[in-house]
């Protein structure tokens, strides 16, 4: 904590107005845009309704411009939790796009819905009872081998992720790819509303990354280690004494420690 | 104003400031600055929001009367209930359990599960979440997960390195569980089959962390808490677990003495109120940074309003630690659809370096966060060699070009997919150009006082995560956050589990609670002009609010 007592009056008058103004400068991205502080608007069309809206807004943030107040199809906000999956198509073209509406951002003529929810089966299954083999992702979604190859789950992935390849891969029974290509996957829901043959990507890829975690490789040695040592009681001593120690003393273990080399 | 040009995602004027950065790289890859002495931690801390005068103010009622809090937070707890008792019909309820979890993160989803494993049934627990099941900080974790498990290491170095970072604050049977279960939890992970980092001899990869002495970071690249998060929901799950989404608890209920026996949901899209009675219940509800407490932009999540601060207090639980707020010293401050979003510490432990618009590296890049979080507000604003965005906010550059330059091409890709893709919507490549950032509101450090069991003040009520106080003193280390949900997640469940197995039965369910604090307020002479919990902020645009008109 900081030295109390030491800043004089003029100086915390000044901290306060330093604080002020990174407030000030973050209005916008806090408590919503100015509207004569706008240069640019673009139209945008929710449900078939259209909205004039500041043109550097996202999806979301322009909806909430116009007036929606999300209870669905809102999370994180930024881009990790995939509740905000939405569908448009720009005026004149034939192309039906996806994307997060928090991290795609508006352009005229945008024609969106949102998809808050996607019904899909998720089995249950014990971990610890299954082998590592393809053989479990075909028991508990037999619908894999109804890939037909059209990529459209890959043109539907708002992650860029090569959805179609991982699907390959489990049918393969290569779990390292699966795992690989599938891990930055945010279980949006999209790929699986798209395809054609009503695979759940998303849930085929948790279990096979699931399977790969668990048995790929062994728990490392030095956790095993340390695990035994805790069990026998090796850290107990220390541990109690540290948590008596004075705060003074503990100022100057850790004024003392030593840290380790780069 | 003039059109702006724009050269690889960035106003022409500040890929021009850029070329410093790259100009003095080769220079600072060697040149890192030390960290600074207690004392000029202690001297950059006064510009901590925190510090500085202004925006807090004292709690005038309940348990922690007196005590500092940030004005957005004592507005929540000076406020009004959002059900009166004549309102509602709380005789019988509609969902009866033994334990009753409320908030789906990690702390809240690992608690149930471990409620579980200690015998407790699928159908007498349940799960109650304001958004989606998922819909938490813990899913936009980016970094890691601390555990002293490397035989360098030991858990006393863990124990000291979060004492300090925390100023020697923290509650220390608290924390002590906090370290010793950490080994554990690393090892659970494993295995329900999270994907954790590991070297070519097997053994975790292991990073630095801000105020650590020593790698101890457990990583699954830059989605550490999205991989937690989606294999503990994937088990959840397959264990069939009792869970109900977009129902936020408006309300705790009680016995009318010191013992929690239920709450009040509130079904956000049809408006029904539904009454649980529960045995134990265990608050999980997470943060605040919604409250964008002294206007900073927040990393948080849509649903990080303090709720479960609120519900708790009224109930009659003590709170701890209420004046500190983690500020992470590396927001998104460009462009400004990102601004505040986290651009994790991780970077800087791979050899990201801050640099001011000179090319110079003003700070070690690993300091506790409120030290390097000052330090960066001081280079912005006290010695004006910040770099200003089109819009008006400054900040400093995040050298990113340089962890390649320390790792090799092609290892931003490998271990930053997250970051490298938000960037490049915004057609920034951060593998070649800097990014621009500023501290940005994170973590709420203190909250609910809890004992090493995350047992509260009161009977019948847990908390387990970042709605808990104490464990991080006032101020969190990196990599603990998401430990401490899984810790005290699992030893909350297990504690409300044996609570329930040692025969208690059922309590009274009243709002007599509620009904003490509303005198209270009366009594401080407090209007009845707020109301809390929020459980949503408001974004929605003026223009628009303006018109709004009530129908149904």
């Amino acid at each position: 904590m900081p030295n109390k007592g030491k800043s004089s009056t003029k100086k915390k008058l000044d901290l306060k107005k330093i604080m002020d103004r990174i407030a000030e400068a973050s209005k916008q991205v806090v408590s919503g845009v100015e509207e004569e502080k706008v240069e640019n608007w673009v139209t945008i069309h929710v449900m078939g309704r259209a909205y004039e809206v500041p043109a550097d807004l996202t999806i979301l943030t322009a909806m909430e411009y116009a007036g929606y107040k999300f209870i669905r199809g809102v999370g994180c906000r930024q881009g990790f939790c995939g509740a905000c999956s939405t569908l448009y198509r720009k005026k004149g073209e034939y192309k039906l796009q996806t994307g997060m509406a928090c991290q795609t951002r508006v352009e005229d003529g945008m024609f969106l819905v949102q998809i808050p929810f996607t019904p899909a089966e998720k089995p249950s299954y014990d971990i610890n009872d299954l082998n590592y083999d393809v053989n479990v992702l075909f028991r508990y979604y037999p619908e894999l081998a109804r890939c037909v190859s059209c990529n459209t789950c890959t043109k539907a992935c708002p992650q860029d992720l090569e959805v179609m390849d991982y699907v390959q891969a489990a049918i393969k029974g290569n779990f390292e790819e699966l795992a690989e290509e599938s891990f930055d996957c945010i279980q949006c829901g999209l790929c699986a509303i798209r395809c054609p043959s009503e695979i759940v990507q998303y849930n085929v890829a948790q279990l096979g990354r699931r399977l790969y975690g668990r048995y790929d490789s062994p728990e490392p040695e030095h956790l095993k280690k340390r695990l035994e040592e805790i069990k026998e009681g090796k850290f107990d001593e220390e541990m109690e004494k540290v948590t008596k120690h004075s705060r003074k003393e503990l100022e100057q273990m850790y004024a003392e420690r030593k840290r380790e080399e780069e | 104003m003039a059109e702006l040009k724009y050269i690889e995602g960035y106003p022409e004027y500040m890929y021009k400031l850029m070329q410093k950065v790259h100009k003095t790289r080769q220079k600072r890859k060697d040149y890192i600055p030390k960290p600074m002495s207690m004392k000029e931690q202690k001297e950059v801390l006064n510009l901590h929001p925190d510090y500085a005068p202004g925006g807090k103010r004292k709690i005038s009622i309940g348990q922690n009367k007196g005590d500092i809090a940030p004005d957005p937070v004592v507005d929540l707890l000076e406020a009004y209930p959002l059900i009166e008792s004549k309102e509602i019909d709380i005789s019988s309820a509609d969902y009866n359990v033994d334990v009753l979890v409320i908030g789906g993160g990690l702390a809240g989803t690992t608690a149930a599960i471990w409620a579980n494993n200690e015998g407790i049934p699928k159908d007498r627990i349940l799960l109650v979440n304001k958004l989606r099941h998922g819909d938490a900080n813990s899913i936009m974790a980016e970094g890691g997960t601390q555990a002293a498990d490397r035989e360098v290491d030991s858990l006393k170095r863990h124990y000291i390195d979060t004492m300090g970072g925390g100023h020697f604050t923290n509650k220390p049977d608290v924390l002590r569980g906090l370290i010793e279960d950490a080994p554990f939890i690393i090892h659970w992970l494993h295995e329900l089959g999270a994907i954790i980092d590991k070297d070519e001899n097997g053994n975790f990869v292991e990073k630095w962390g801000g105020g650590t002495s020593i790698r101890r970071l457990h990583s699954c690249k830059d989605y550490t808490g999205l991989e937690e998060f989606r294999v503990i929901r994937d088990e959840f799950r397959s264990r069939e677990i009792g869970c109900i989404e977009h129902y936020p608890v408006i309300e705790l209920l009680t016995d009318g003495k010191n013992r929690v026996t239920g709450a009040v949901l509130y079904n956000l899209e049809t408006g029904e109120y539904k009454i649980v009675q529960a045995t134990a219940t265990i608050l999980a509800t997470g943060g605040f940074g919604r409250l964008h407490i002294r206007g900073f932009p927040t990393t948080n999540h849509y649903g990080a309003t303090a709720d479960g601060v609120v519900l708790a207090y009224r109930a009659g639980a003590k709170l701890r630690d209420t004046d500190t707020v983690q500020y992470h010293p590396t927001g998104a401050a460009y462009p400004i659809q990102i601004v505040g979003y986290l651009l994790t510490e991780k970077l800087r432990s791979s050899g990201a370096q801050p640099v001011n618009v000179d090319g110079e590296s003003f700070v070690f890049p690993l300091e506790p966060r409120d030290v390097e979080a000052s330090a960066i507000i001081r280079e912005c604003y006290i010695r004006n060699k910040g770099i200003k965005t089109p819009t008006g906010l400054r900040g400093v550059w995040l050298d990113t070009p340089m962890i390649e330059e320390k790792n090799g091409k092609g290892y931003i890709e490998k271990a930053f997919p997250g970051m490298n893709r938000m960037f490049s919507r915004y057609d920034i490549d951060m593998k070649k150009n800097p990014v621009l950032v500023f501290p940005t509101l994170h973590y709420q450090n203190g909250g609910v006082e809890t004992d090493p069991w995350g047992h509260t003040t009161i009977d019948g009520l847990w908390v387990a995560g970042e709605v808990s106080g104490g464990v991080h003193g006032k101020n969190r280390l990196m990599g603990n956050s998401t430990l401490d949900t899984m810790v005290y997640g699992r030893r909350s469940g297990i504690s409300a589990a044996e609570w329930v197995k040692s025969g208690k039965k059922q309590g009274k369910l009243t709002l007599k609670h509620q009904k003490r604090y509303v005198e209270m307020l009366k009594g401080a002479g407090i209007k009845p002009e707020r109301r809390s919990p929020i459980l949503l902020p408001e974004y929605r645009g003026k223009k628009a609010l303006a018109r709004m008109i009530d129908v149904f």
